[in-house]
Protein backbone atom coordinates (compact mmCIF):
# COMPACT_ATOMS: atom_id res chain seq x y z
CA UNK A 1 0.00 0.00 0.00
CA UNK A 2 2.77 2.65 1.27
CA UNK A 3 4.83 4.00 -1.64
CA UNK A 4 8.81 2.24 -0.92
CA UNK A 5 10.94 5.91 -0.11
CA UNK A 6 13.44 6.20 -3.20
CA UNK A 7 16.06 9.34 -2.05
CA UNK A 8 17.57 9.82 -5.52
CA UNK A 9 16.29 11.37 -8.60
CA UNK A 10 14.70 8.51 -10.35
CA UNK A 11 11.10 8.99 -12.01
CA UNK A 12 10.77 5.23 -12.07
CA UNK A 13 6.53 4.40 -11.97
CA UNK A 14 6.56 1.33 -10.76
CA UNK A 15 5.95 2.65 -6.87
CA UNK A 16 2.93 3.97 -7.94
CA UNK A 17 -0.49 3.42 -5.87
CA UNK A 18 -3.29 1.61 -7.51
CA UNK A 19 -6.19 3.89 -8.75
CA UNK A 20 -8.66 2.28 -6.23
CA UNK A 21 -6.01 2.85 -3.26
CA UNK A 22 -5.74 6.57 -4.34
CA UNK A 23 -9.13 7.14 -4.60
CA UNK A 24 -9.56 5.66 -1.13
CA UNK A 25 -7.10 7.96 0.26
CA UNK A 26 -8.30 11.03 -1.45
CA UNK A 27 -11.93 10.27 0.41
CA UNK A 28 -10.68 9.48 3.79
CA UNK A 29 -8.26 12.53 3.64
CA UNK A 30 -11.83 14.44 2.02
CA UNK A 31 -13.50 13.33 4.98
CA UNK A 32 -11.09 14.32 7.83
CA UNK A 33 -10.62 17.80 6.34
CA UNK A 34 -14.25 18.35 6.44
CA UNK A 35 -14.85 16.82 9.97
CA UNK A 36 -11.59 19.12 11.31
CA UNK A 37 -13.03 22.41 9.59
CA UNK A 38 -16.09 21.70 10.87
CA UNK A 39 -15.06 20.96 14.61
CA UNK A 40 -12.93 24.30 14.75
CA UNK A 41 -15.94 26.35 13.02
CA UNK A 42 -18.48 25.00 15.04
CA UNK A 43 -16.35 24.74 18.72
CA UNK A 44 -16.91 27.61 21.02
CA UNK A 45 -14.35 30.61 20.86
CA UNK A 46 -11.30 29.70 23.64
CA UNK A 47 -10.67 32.15 25.99
CA UNK A 48 -7.11 33.13 26.18
CA UNK A 49 -7.26 32.30 29.75
CA UNK A 50 -3.45 31.35 30.22
CA UNK A 51 -2.48 34.60 28.40
CA UNK A 52 -4.02 36.30 30.60
CA UNK A 53 -2.46 35.06 33.88
CA UNK A 54 0.63 35.51 32.11
CA UNK A 55 0.62 38.65 31.52
CA UNK A 56 -0.82 39.68 34.77
CA UNK A 57 2.54 37.67 36.83
CA UNK A 58 4.95 39.45 34.02
CA UNK A 59 6.19 42.04 36.97
CA UNK A 60 7.80 38.38 38.78
CA UNK A 61 9.71 36.92 35.79
CA UNK A 62 12.57 39.25 35.82
CA UNK A 63 12.32 39.80 32.00
CA UNK A 64 10.29 42.24 29.79
CA UNK A 65 9.31 40.16 26.68
CA UNK A 66 6.25 37.90 27.74
CA UNK A 67 7.49 35.33 25.34
CA UNK A 68 10.77 34.82 27.12
CA UNK A 69 8.86 35.24 30.50
CA UNK A 70 7.01 32.16 29.92
CA UNK A 71 9.73 30.03 27.72
CA UNK A 72 12.51 30.49 30.70
CA UNK A 73 10.33 30.86 33.95
CA UNK A 74 7.35 29.64 34.15
CA UNK A 75 7.14 27.14 31.80
CA UNK A 76 11.19 26.67 31.73
CA UNK A 77 10.54 22.78 31.97
CA UNK A 78 9.90 23.12 28.24
CA UNK A 79 12.64 24.72 27.68
CA UNK A 80 14.65 22.03 29.70
CA UNK A 81 13.69 18.96 27.81
CA UNK A 82 14.04 20.93 24.24
CA UNK A 83 17.75 21.23 24.91
CA UNK A 84 17.84 18.13 26.34
CA UNK A 85 16.06 16.55 22.79
CA UNK A 86 18.46 18.99 20.57
CA UNK A 87 21.51 16.71 22.60
CA UNK A 88 20.20 13.73 21.90
CA UNK A 89 19.78 14.58 17.93
CA UNK A 90 23.48 15.75 18.17
CA UNK A 91 24.26 11.99 19.85
CA UNK A 92 22.54 10.91 17.61
CA UNK A 93 24.40 12.17 14.52
CA UNK A 94 28.06 11.79 15.85
CA UNK A 95 29.83 9.37 14.03
CA UNK A 96 33.10 7.37 14.94
CA UNK A 97 35.98 9.80 14.94
CA UNK A 98 38.33 7.38 13.22
CA UNK A 99 36.59 7.15 10.39
CA UNK A 100 36.35 11.45 10.18
CA UNK A 101 39.87 11.59 10.98
CA UNK A 102 40.69 9.26 7.21
CA UNK A 103 38.51 11.32 5.27
CA UNK A 104 39.88 14.77 6.13
CA UNK A 105 42.99 15.62 5.36
CA UNK A 106 42.55 18.35 7.65
CA UNK A 107 43.77 18.81 11.36
CA UNK A 108 41.67 16.63 13.80
CA UNK A 109 43.80 18.01 16.81
CA UNK A 110 41.19 21.27 16.74
CA UNK A 111 37.87 22.14 16.71
CA UNK A 112 37.75 24.37 14.14
CA UNK A 113 40.98 23.30 11.73
CA UNK A 114 41.70 25.16 7.86
CA UNK A 115 42.34 22.42 5.63
CA UNK A 116 43.90 22.85 2.15
CA UNK A 117 40.81 22.42 0.22
CA UNK A 118 41.17 22.16 -4.08
CA UNK A 119 38.03 24.56 -4.36
CA UNK A 120 37.44 27.56 -2.82
CA UNK A 121 34.50 29.68 -3.28
CA UNK A 122 36.40 33.60 -3.59
CA UNK A 123 33.19 35.43 -3.43
CA UNK A 124 31.70 33.84 -0.08
CA UNK A 125 35.49 33.45 1.34
CA UNK A 126 35.44 37.59 0.94
CA UNK A 127 32.11 37.65 2.46
CA UNK A 128 32.69 35.72 4.77
CA UNK A 129 34.60 38.57 6.38
CA UNK A 130 31.87 41.08 6.78
CA UNK A 131 29.26 38.25 7.59
CA UNK A 132 30.98 36.28 10.53
CA UNK A 133 31.33 39.57 13.16
CA UNK A 134 27.79 41.07 11.63
CA UNK A 135 26.61 37.20 12.55
CA UNK A 136 27.72 37.03 15.88
CA UNK A 137 26.81 40.74 16.53
CA UNK A 138 23.43 39.90 15.40
CA UNK A 139 23.22 36.53 17.49
CA UNK A 140 24.21 38.31 20.52
CA UNK A 141 21.46 41.44 19.83
CA UNK A 142 19.12 38.94 19.74
CA UNK A 143 20.08 37.25 22.94
CA UNK A 144 20.40 40.15 24.46
CA UNK A 145 16.63 42.23 23.46
CA UNK A 146 15.09 38.34 24.09
CA UNK A 147 14.14 40.04 27.77
CA UNK A 148 12.58 43.26 26.43
CA UNK A 149 11.96 42.47 22.66
CA UNK A 150 11.02 39.72 20.32
CA UNK A 151 14.55 37.21 20.27
CA UNK A 152 15.82 34.88 22.28
CA UNK A 153 18.28 31.79 22.80
CA UNK A 154 16.85 29.75 19.57
CA UNK A 155 16.50 32.83 17.50
CA UNK A 156 20.31 33.61 18.61
CA UNK A 157 21.87 30.08 18.06
CA UNK A 158 20.50 30.17 14.77
CA UNK A 159 21.77 32.73 13.69
CA UNK A 160 24.78 31.59 15.53
CA UNK A 161 24.34 28.34 13.57
CA UNK A 162 24.40 30.44 9.46
CA UNK A 163 27.46 32.08 10.94
CA UNK A 164 29.02 28.22 10.97
CA UNK A 165 27.34 27.00 8.16
CA UNK A 166 28.86 30.02 6.07
CA UNK A 167 32.16 28.92 6.89
CA UNK A 168 31.48 25.29 6.00
CA UNK A 169 30.59 25.90 2.84
CA UNK A 170 33.16 28.29 1.69
CA UNK A 171 35.09 24.89 1.99
CA UNK A 172 37.92 25.66 3.77
CA UNK A 173 37.31 25.21 7.17
CA UNK A 174 36.64 21.82 9.31
CA UNK A 175 34.96 20.99 12.03
CA UNK A 176 35.53 18.18 14.34
CA UNK A 177 33.16 16.90 16.86
CA UNK A 178 34.77 14.13 18.73
CA UNK A 179 37.52 16.58 20.92
CA UNK A 180 36.52 17.62 24.64
CA UNK A 181 36.00 21.63 24.26
CA UNK A 182 33.34 20.32 20.82
CA UNK A 183 31.76 18.33 23.23
CA UNK A 184 31.55 20.81 26.10
CA UNK A 185 30.31 23.31 23.59
CA UNK A 186 27.53 20.82 22.78
CA UNK A 187 26.82 20.25 25.99
CA UNK A 188 26.85 23.22 28.15
CA UNK A 189 23.04 24.66 27.63
CA UNK A 190 22.46 21.76 29.71
CA UNK A 191 24.83 21.92 32.24
CA UNK A 192 24.07 25.44 32.51
CA UNK A 193 20.31 24.75 32.98
CA UNK A 194 20.78 21.77 35.28
CA UNK A 195 23.04 23.28 37.54
CA UNK A 196 20.94 26.47 37.90
CA UNK A 197 17.54 24.01 38.49
CA UNK A 198 20.07 21.99 41.13
CA UNK A 199 20.92 25.50 42.61
CA UNK A 200 17.59 26.85 43.04
CA UNK A 201 16.81 23.39 44.50
CA UNK A 202 19.13 24.06 47.11
CA UNK A 203 18.43 27.96 47.45
CA UNK A 204 14.84 28.14 47.65
CA UNK A 205 13.48 24.86 47.63
CA UNK A 206 11.64 24.95 44.17
CA UNK A 207 13.65 23.33 41.27
CA UNK A 208 12.95 25.72 38.64
CA UNK A 209 11.42 28.64 40.74
CA UNK A 210 14.08 32.09 40.35
CA UNK A 211 13.90 34.28 43.27
CA UNK A 212 12.50 37.81 41.78
CA UNK A 213 15.82 39.80 42.57
CA UNK A 214 18.08 37.86 40.27
CA UNK A 215 15.83 36.39 37.79
CA UNK A 216 16.71 38.35 34.97
CA UNK A 217 20.58 37.66 35.22
CA UNK A 218 19.72 34.14 35.93
CA UNK A 219 17.55 33.92 32.75
CA UNK A 220 20.40 35.62 30.67
CA UNK A 221 23.14 33.24 31.56
CA UNK A 222 20.76 30.16 31.29
CA UNK A 223 19.98 31.66 27.58
CA UNK A 224 23.63 32.72 26.74
CA UNK A 225 24.84 28.80 27.27
CA UNK A 226 21.58 27.32 25.48
CA UNK A 227 22.53 29.63 22.74
CA UNK A 228 26.09 28.32 22.51
CA UNK A 229 24.97 24.46 22.09
CA UNK A 230 21.73 25.22 20.43
CA UNK A 231 24.03 26.62 17.45
CA UNK A 232 26.88 23.77 18.24
CA UNK A 233 24.15 21.18 17.75
CA UNK A 234 22.26 22.40 14.55
CA UNK A 235 25.97 23.39 13.31
CA UNK A 236 27.28 19.72 13.98
CA UNK A 237 23.92 18.49 12.25
CA UNK A 238 24.79 20.57 8.83
CA UNK A 239 28.88 19.32 8.81
CA UNK A 240 27.50 16.06 9.57
CA UNK A 241 25.84 15.17 6.75
CA UNK A 242 29.06 15.31 4.77
CA UNK A 243 31.19 13.85 7.26
CA UNK A 244 28.27 10.24 6.40
CA UNK A 245 29.79 7.92 4.05
CA UNK A 246 28.18 8.41 0.46
CA UNK A 247 24.94 6.11 0.35
CA UNK A 248 23.88 7.24 -3.05
CA UNK A 249 25.28 4.13 -4.91
CA UNK A 250 22.91 1.81 -2.45
CA UNK A 251 20.17 3.69 -2.90
CA UNK A 252 20.01 3.91 -6.27
CA UNK A 253 18.10 1.11 -8.12
CA UNK B 1 -23.41 47.84 -4.44
CA UNK B 2 -19.69 49.06 -2.57
CA UNK B 3 -17.70 46.18 -0.61
CA UNK B 4 -15.38 47.72 1.72
CA UNK B 5 -12.72 45.45 2.48
CA UNK B 6 -9.81 46.52 4.30
CA UNK B 7 -6.57 46.06 2.32
CA UNK B 8 -5.13 44.42 5.35
CA UNK B 9 -7.92 40.98 4.82
CA UNK B 10 -7.03 40.80 0.97
CA UNK B 11 -3.42 40.76 2.28
CA UNK B 12 -4.63 37.48 4.58
CA UNK B 13 -6.90 36.03 2.10
CA UNK B 14 -4.01 36.05 -0.02
CA UNK B 15 -1.32 34.57 2.35
CA UNK B 16 -3.79 31.81 3.26
CA UNK B 17 -4.29 30.95 -0.15
CA UNK B 18 -0.63 30.76 -1.34
CA UNK B 19 0.42 29.36 1.43
CA UNK B 20 -2.09 25.94 0.72
CA UNK B 21 -0.89 26.53 -2.79
CA UNK B 22 2.49 26.19 -2.31
CA UNK B 23 1.96 23.27 0.01
CA UNK B 24 0.12 21.39 -2.61
CA UNK B 25 3.23 22.17 -5.03
CA UNK B 26 5.81 21.15 -2.80
CA UNK B 27 4.35 17.72 -2.09
CA UNK B 28 3.36 17.18 -5.66
CA UNK B 29 6.73 17.94 -6.97
CA UNK B 30 8.68 15.35 -8.52
CA UNK B 31 11.86 16.77 -8.88
CA UNK B 32 13.81 16.63 -5.34
CA UNK B 33 15.23 20.39 -6.01
CA UNK B 34 12.19 21.95 -6.92
CA UNK B 35 10.51 20.60 -3.79
CA UNK B 36 13.01 21.65 -1.88
CA UNK B 37 13.03 25.35 -3.21
CA UNK B 38 9.33 25.26 -2.79
CA UNK B 39 9.84 24.08 0.70
CA UNK B 40 12.25 27.48 1.11
CA UNK B 41 9.33 30.06 0.04
CA UNK B 42 6.47 28.42 1.64
CA UNK B 43 8.85 28.60 5.35
CA UNK B 44 9.00 32.30 4.03
CA UNK B 45 5.41 32.41 3.67
CA UNK B 46 4.61 31.18 6.93
CA UNK B 47 7.18 33.54 8.50
CA UNK B 48 5.33 36.35 6.65
CA UNK B 49 1.39 35.00 8.86
CA UNK B 50 3.37 34.69 11.99
CA UNK B 51 3.89 38.55 11.30
CA UNK B 52 0.92 38.88 10.63
CA UNK B 53 -0.53 37.45 13.83
CA UNK B 54 1.75 39.61 15.85
CA UNK B 55 4.41 36.89 16.77
CA UNK B 56 7.48 38.45 16.22
CA UNK B 57 9.33 35.64 18.40
CA UNK B 58 8.03 32.57 16.01
CA UNK B 59 8.38 34.87 12.82
CA UNK B 60 12.21 34.94 13.36
CA UNK B 61 12.66 31.30 14.59
CA UNK B 62 10.75 30.20 11.44
CA UNK B 63 12.75 32.82 8.94
CA UNK B 64 16.16 31.78 10.36
CA UNK B 65 15.34 27.85 11.53
CA UNK B 66 12.33 26.65 9.47
CA UNK B 67 13.50 28.43 5.63
CA UNK B 68 17.07 28.71 6.42
CA UNK B 69 18.42 26.46 8.23
CA UNK B 70 15.97 23.25 7.10
CA UNK B 71 16.85 24.56 3.34
CA UNK B 72 20.55 24.55 4.12
CA UNK B 73 20.53 21.11 5.63
CA UNK B 74 18.04 19.91 3.09
CA UNK B 75 19.89 21.01 -0.01
CA UNK B 76 23.27 19.42 1.72
CA UNK B 77 21.60 16.35 1.54
CA UNK B 78 20.71 16.66 -1.83
CA UNK B 79 24.25 17.41 -2.81
CA UNK B 80 25.20 14.02 -0.67
CA UNK B 81 22.76 11.89 -2.80
CA UNK B 82 23.72 13.04 -5.64
CA UNK B 83 27.59 13.40 -6.36
CA UNK B 84 30.06 11.11 -4.63
CA UNK B 85 32.58 12.19 -2.13
CA UNK B 86 35.16 15.03 -2.33
CA UNK B 87 37.54 14.63 -0.19
CA UNK B 88 39.76 17.13 0.28
CA UNK B 89 42.82 15.34 0.18
CA UNK B 90 47.50 16.26 -0.88
CA UNK B 91 47.04 14.09 -3.89
CA UNK B 92 44.16 16.29 -5.46
CA UNK B 93 45.56 19.80 -4.93
CA UNK B 94 48.93 18.53 -6.96
CA UNK B 95 46.59 17.72 -9.54
CA UNK B 96 44.65 20.88 -9.88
Amino acid sequence: MFRKLILSESLSSQNEMTLLTRCALALVISILTIGLSAALILSPKAEPVLAIEALDKLALSGVENPVTAVLLNFRSYDTLLEIAVLLIVAVTMSTPSNKQMNQSAADTSRWLSVNDAQFVHPILTALLRWLIPLGILLSGYLLWTGAYLPGGAFQAGAVLTGVGVALAVAGRHHFTWHLFIARFVLTVGLIAFVAMAAGNALATGIVLQYPIEHAGLIILLVELAATISIAAILLMLFTQITALPNTSERLKP
Amino acid sequence: MVIIVSIELWMDVLLAVSTVLLAGLTLAARNVFTAIVLYVCLGLLVTIIWVRLNAWDVAIAEAAIGAGLTGALLLMAWRRLNHPVIVPSKDAKDVS
